[in-house]
């Protein structure tokens, strides 16, 4: 065994190792009658677990990657999956936390009717499903190159750890476990960032200094046959580019797992405060993400440029084991790098390895190699724990229970849970091993889901006292089938077959206009029909203002 | 137009019926759509839309379109949020609908 396997084996024992027992010890305080998920978490800890149930592999192990081969257009992943924060902050989390139920289809049921929360809880279903594919795959590539498996032998392995981390930690969501992987996670990115900062810059701050490789790094990627780095617009038109941004934004405000988050704090305060916080834990990794792409690319490019073949440097036959990395037959030498199998280029590396290999290309010692591959497992699991819990408590709480419409047991419900989970586990096991797309990707649509379905509905639910049941099922079902439709359309996805972009909108743009349609759908349709009760138009009143109103100036109360 | 909380006078006595309702709801809008109107100017117009023009412009070895769309968006919508909390908690408490405790502290 190797020492970059010894390491990784001591850091993912001793990091799960940590989260079991703090899952165990808040389980064991729950049953002496301490409601630790109740609604009396800090912000800055709910913020912390908002971050590491949202930031997954996508976010870790693969987003550098793919901004060192977009370049420039790499940045519609950090300006979306941060700007969705900003929507979520101001026009969601405030109000559902007031609300005050504990799942989106939930509140959808409440807000227009019972069938419109069957709609949102398979678009939950879809939504999350799409997005724990996502996460197999991440954890599958790790497992893969450091227990020296194939591919599709790691994500075997990262599927069974996951849903036993999810039945046994992850059934109650417990906040604290999650704070415990976002530290974990967020200090297995930013040592090696630091460290490679101050290497290349002679300055430990990545996000100051990784303009001054820039130069460096267009003038080798033209070397390479590549798209000069900072060029705008080189790999995606300027329309998609504004369109996957979107998506991504709008998609983080509607998704399910994350939005319930915001139920677990004090008050509607929390709520905004918690909002606040998540958004700066991410943005922490989210600024250093551009320029560990940057650096690793430059890293990567000088360290094999005009290399013979038999003298690559050892990462990369580490890695080739896995397949994710490959060196052509014909090539003596390496002069041209590529991250599309189909290019023919001398070097073709797979986005989604670079994270994970960037202590090994940048020459960092075997610790710091272990521990970025225990962050990348957190990433996946604390992500993946969420989802699968949506999922379950969307197939026995508002399905299955509305289906059948028998009262039925606490533990006849858990059991169907937990076998949805276990199916949803099995599925995503196959696309895992055949994803359609990168990591990244693959998260992509999800939001684009998630933006074309919820996010509407929910904002217009709070701001429209005029929206109404029938309104917001069409839009749901006119979105869901409209973006879904295109992503069939283009990409391959169970033997369809794949169509040019129309109008250069790839399928992780479609989102955005899903989202259109669902607003014009719903509200076209609620004008038509009848306004909700009067009931109901009271309660969305009541959601404007945090508490009762107190008349007399509140310092002079006491 | 812009950034108008500042400048309202204190609570004017007890307001008729719901009158409070719709200026505190009125304001609360009003504040969002400044932020908002930030958020889409550094992401979208910044980084996106204009950002071949600004990327001639350089910055510490950056391209300043490129640093709007790879960091600056992203410290942007941190202060956005920020404000808005802090903004939030003043307007909760001038028409009083802060939640508060029993001995008045914020919750």
């Amino acid at each position: 065994m190797s020492d970059i396997q010894i390491w990784t084996l001591v850091f993912v024992g001793l990091s799960f190792g940590t989260y079991l027992t703090i899952a165990w010890r808040s389980r064991v305080r729950e049953t002496k009658g301490f409601y630790v998920a109740g609604q009396g978490i800090p912000a800055v800890a709910n913020g912390a677990a908002v971050a590491a149930d949202w930031m997954s592999a996508a976010s870790f192990i693969s987003m550098a990657g793919l901004i060192a081969f977009l370049g420039s257009d790499g940045s519609v992943y950090l300006m979306g999956w941060t700007g969705g924060y900003v929507l979520l902050a101001l026009l969601l989390a405030p109000y559902l936390r007031k609300w005050g139920k504990f799942t989106v289809p939930e509140f959808v049921g409440d807000r227009y009717s019972e069938y419109v929360r069957l709609i949102a809880a398979v678009a939950a279903i879809i939504v999350s499903f799409t997005y724990v594919v996502g996460q197999m795959r991440g954890g599958g590539i790790v497992f893969s190159r450091f227990l020296n498996l194939t591919i599709e032998g790691g994500v075997a392995v990262a599927a069974g750890v996951i849903f036993l981390y999810a039945v046994l930690g992850g059934m109650k969501g417990i906040t604290w476990t999650q704070v415990a992987q976002y530290t974990v996670m967020i200090v297995a990115y930013l040592i090696p960032a630091w460290t490679i900062a101050q290497k290349m810059t002679g300055f430990p701050v990545p996000q100051v200094t990784f303009g001054q490789i820039l130069d460096e790094l267009n003038a080798l990627s033209q070397e390479f046959g590549l798209e000069q780095y900072t060029e705008a617009f080189a790999v995606r038109p300027q329309l998609d580019v504004f369109l996957v941004t979107l998506s991504l934004m709008i998609g983080t405000a509607g998704l399910p797992h994350v939005i319930i988050r915001f139920y677990t704090t004090k008050s509607v305060r929390g709520a905004r405060f918690s909002a606040l916080w998540a958004l700066v834990f991410i943005g922490l990794l989210y600024t250093t993400a551009p320029a560990v792409g940057a650096f690793t690319k430059l890293n990567l490019m000088q360290s094999v440029n005009g290399v013979a073949v038999d003298a690559l440097p050892a990462w990369v036959n580490n890695w080739a084991a896995t397949g994710l990395v490959t060196v052509s037959d014909s090539a003596s030498t390496i002069t041209t790098l590529s991250n599309d199998p189909a290019s023919g280029a001398d070097l073709i590396v797979n986005n989604d390895i670079l994270v994970l290999a960037t202590p090994e290309i940048a020459g960092l010692p075997a610790p710091i190699v272990g521990l970025v591959a225990a962050g990348g497992l957190a990433a996946a699991m604390s992500t993946a724990a969420g989802l699968l819990l949506v999922i379950s408590s969307s197939v026995s709480h508002d399905l299955y229970f509305r289906v059948v419409k028998k009262p039925t047991s606490d533990s006849r419900r858990l059991l169907v849970g937990r076998i949805a989970m276990g199916a949803a586990v099995l599925v995503a096991i196959y696309g895992g091993i055949n994803p359609p797309a990168y990591v990244a990707q693959v998260v992509a649509f999800a939001f684009g889901l998630a933006a074309s379905t919820f996010f509407p509905i929910l904002v217009l639910g709070i701001f429209w006292k005029r929206a109404n049941a029938v309104g917001a099922a069409s839009g749901m079902i006119s979105g869901l089938a409209f973006t879904g439709a295109y992503m069939i359309y283009t990409l391959e996805v169970f033997g369809t077959s794949s169509h040019e972009f129309l109008f250069g909108i790839s399928p992780e743009g479609i989102g955005a206009l899903g989202a259109l349609v669902n607003v014009v759908v719903t509200v076209v349709v609620s004008k038509l029909t009848t306004p909700p009760t009067e009931h109901v138009q009271e309660m969305v009143e009541e959601l404007r203002y945090p508490a009762r109103r107190v008349t007399s100036p509140v310092a002079e109360t006491e | 137009m812009v950034d108008t909380e500042r400048g309202s006078s204190p609570d004017p006595g007890p307001p008729p019926d719901n009158g409070w309702r719709q200026e505190y709801w009125k304001k609360n809008l009003r504040l969002m759509i400044v932020l908002l109107s930030i958020w889409f100017l550094v992401s979208f117009v910044c980084g996106i839309l204009f950002i071949e023009q600004l990327n001639t412009i350089e910055v510490f070895g950056f391209p300043l379109g490129l640093w709007f769309a790879q960091q600056g968006s992203i410290y942007t919508f941190i202060v956005l949020i920020l404000v808005y909390t802090l903004r939030m908690d003043r307007l909760d408490d001038e028409y009083g609908v802060a939640e508060r405790d029993e001995e008045g502290r914020r919750l």
